[in-house]
């Protein structure tokens, strides 16, 4: 393994218990950092809003993320769509610190996801499932996080991934060793990460949950169920007093087991954004990529 | 036996639990006010993470002075990373302060975006060749006549000692080698 990847896996850890805020603007960042933010994601349109206008989302203007690299001093992320490995080339340009190769942008490769060993800055992945999840680690993803269902404020597909994902690490770890092949060719994984996930319990990078976190309690309840930070996206700029309500999401993470403090951080929110229903929503961005 | 509280607010605190249960020395996470109260530590280890937020939820959870009290009666601190920006007098790219116990400048993402980290082996006064890794890292850029420095990167301070504070700009929980670890221990037993 590269020291590269090492060093990249090593800046996800330090994002651990973290919240990584999606932003529009410089200022939205601010106020992001201000907030509590572990780090932001840079992108021209919060999930929500790419559901709302629809279209062909791609990479933001590399001078909109630029503005959002000047004014904040915490790690910037950029988005570019599954298997697009020029945007990819432009942000490793621009210094981005994570490139999120994310199903919330249109997909430009229905096949191939992009081979991100070629590159020197890290990549985070989105995923439903251990299988999901360790194919984007051999190809190069130094942190994953569970996909959820973006723009929508509804909980209930983080949950779905996160869950998923756990089960079946605890099933590898309870797997015999003469079993772990048949367990490779099931997830179409290479065996070695089948093996590394059976002997430490755990994927081999950080995980964070994403895809419709909303309020402190979602937040907490991912964390409970062994998320190791949040991403937030429409989440926050969506309702009715972002900069109080990402103070909430942060502390939260933090004391995710303090039913008490979560009950204090969670008065006086103002209005939680709107969110659709799992069962109204026509586009799953979840289902891009496998 | 010793206790080791570690700062569990963000960052990378699980690796320094880790490195320490691994060498049969009891740690606990400190999340509140409540937990510096209850417990009675020898030791404090402020993490490696992002020092705006652990700094801004210090503030928040109305731990800060508490803190800060605890380190100037001689509580044994080691902070990694993030937690040397937190122990440092003045950072001098950032109008923000936080503990300011420790009299020494730094100055933060000193090797600037997530490119320019990188991992190094160095001389660590009383310690050896250590091997360095640095994540998006501070270096010091000034020490007080008290300070001890302990290695320097390319003539950049990255390791230095004040009294009972022991600061890091790289992650020793972080590359399985316990002799930071180790070196902290033995500043407790003094």
């Amino acid at each position: 393994m590269s020291l590269r990847y090492e060093l990249n896996k090593n800046l996800a850890q330090m994002l651990k218990g973290g919240v990584i805020m999606d932003v529009t603007t410089p200022e939205q960042a601010r106020i992001a950092q201000e907030a509590g933010a572990c780090a932001v994601m840079a992108l021209e349109r919060i999930p929500a809003d790419i559901r709302a206008v629809g279209g062909v989302s791609r990479m933001s203007d590399p001078k909109m993320i630029k503005g959002i690299q000047e004014a904040v001093t915490i790690p910037v992320m950029a988005k570019v769509r599954i298997g697009h490995f020029a945007e990819a080339q432009i942000l490793e340009a621009i210094e981005i610190d994570y490139i999120d190769e994310s199903e919330v942008l249109s997909p430009a490769d229905d096949t191939f996801h992009i081979d991100k060993r070629n590159f020197k800055v890290p990549f985070v992945c989105g995923a439903k499932d251990l299988g999901e999840a360790l194919r984007r680690i051999s190809e190069g993803a130094s942190m994953i996080r569970t996909k959820g269902e973006p723009g929508t404020g509804d909980v209930i597909q983080a949950v779905r991934h996160l869950r998923m994902l756990q089960q079946q690490i605890a099933r590898l770890v309870n797997t015999r060793e003469d079993e772990l092949y048949q367990a490779a060719k099931e997830l179409m994984v290479p065996y070695e990460l089948i093996y590394e996930v059976h002997k430490s319990g755990r994927l081999p990078v950080v995980n964070f949950a994403a895809g419709g976190v909303a309020t402190p309690a979602d937040a907490a309840m991912l964390m409970q169920l062994g998320a190791e930070g949040v991403f937030v996206g429409s989440g926050i700029f969506k309702s009715g007093d972002p900069a109080r309500r990402a103070r909430a999401i942060v502390q939260a993470v933090t004391n995710y087991k303090d039913p008490k403090l979560l009950a204090e951080l969670s008065e006086d929110l103002g209005e939680a954004m709107v969110g659709i229903n799992e069962q109204e929503i026509e586009l799953l961005m979840a289902q891009r990529g496998i | 036996m010793k206790v080791i509280g570690i700062l569990a607010l963000q960052g990378a605190f699980a690796e320094h639990r880790k490195l320490l249960e691994q060498m049969d020395v009891q740690t606990c996470e400190i999340r509140q006010k409540s937990d510096l109260l209850r417990q009675s530590l020898d030791g404090l280890i402020l993490p490696g993470g992002e020092s705006t937020v652990i700094g801004k939820l210090l503030r928040e959870l109305d731990m800060l002075e508490l803190l800060q009290r605890r380190i100037k009666e001689g509580l044994p601190v080691l902070g990694t990373c993030a937690g040397l920006i937190l122990l440092a007098k003045h950072i001098v790219n950032d109008s923000n302060s936080y503990l300011r116990t420790m009299d020494i400048g730094v100055m933060r993402n000193a090797y600037g975006r997530q490119l320019g980290s990188f991992r190094t082996i160095e001389e660590f006064l009383g310690v050896g060749s250590v091997p360095m890794t640095f994540i998006r890292a501070p270096y010091i850029v000034e020490a007080g006549d008290k300070v001890q420095v302990l290695a320097q990167v390319d003539e950049k301070i990255v390791a230095a000692r004040e009294n009972n504070m022991l600061v890091t700009a790289f992650h020793p929980e972080l590359t399985g080698d316990p002799r930071i670890h180790q070196y902290f221990l033995t500043m407790i037993e003094e």
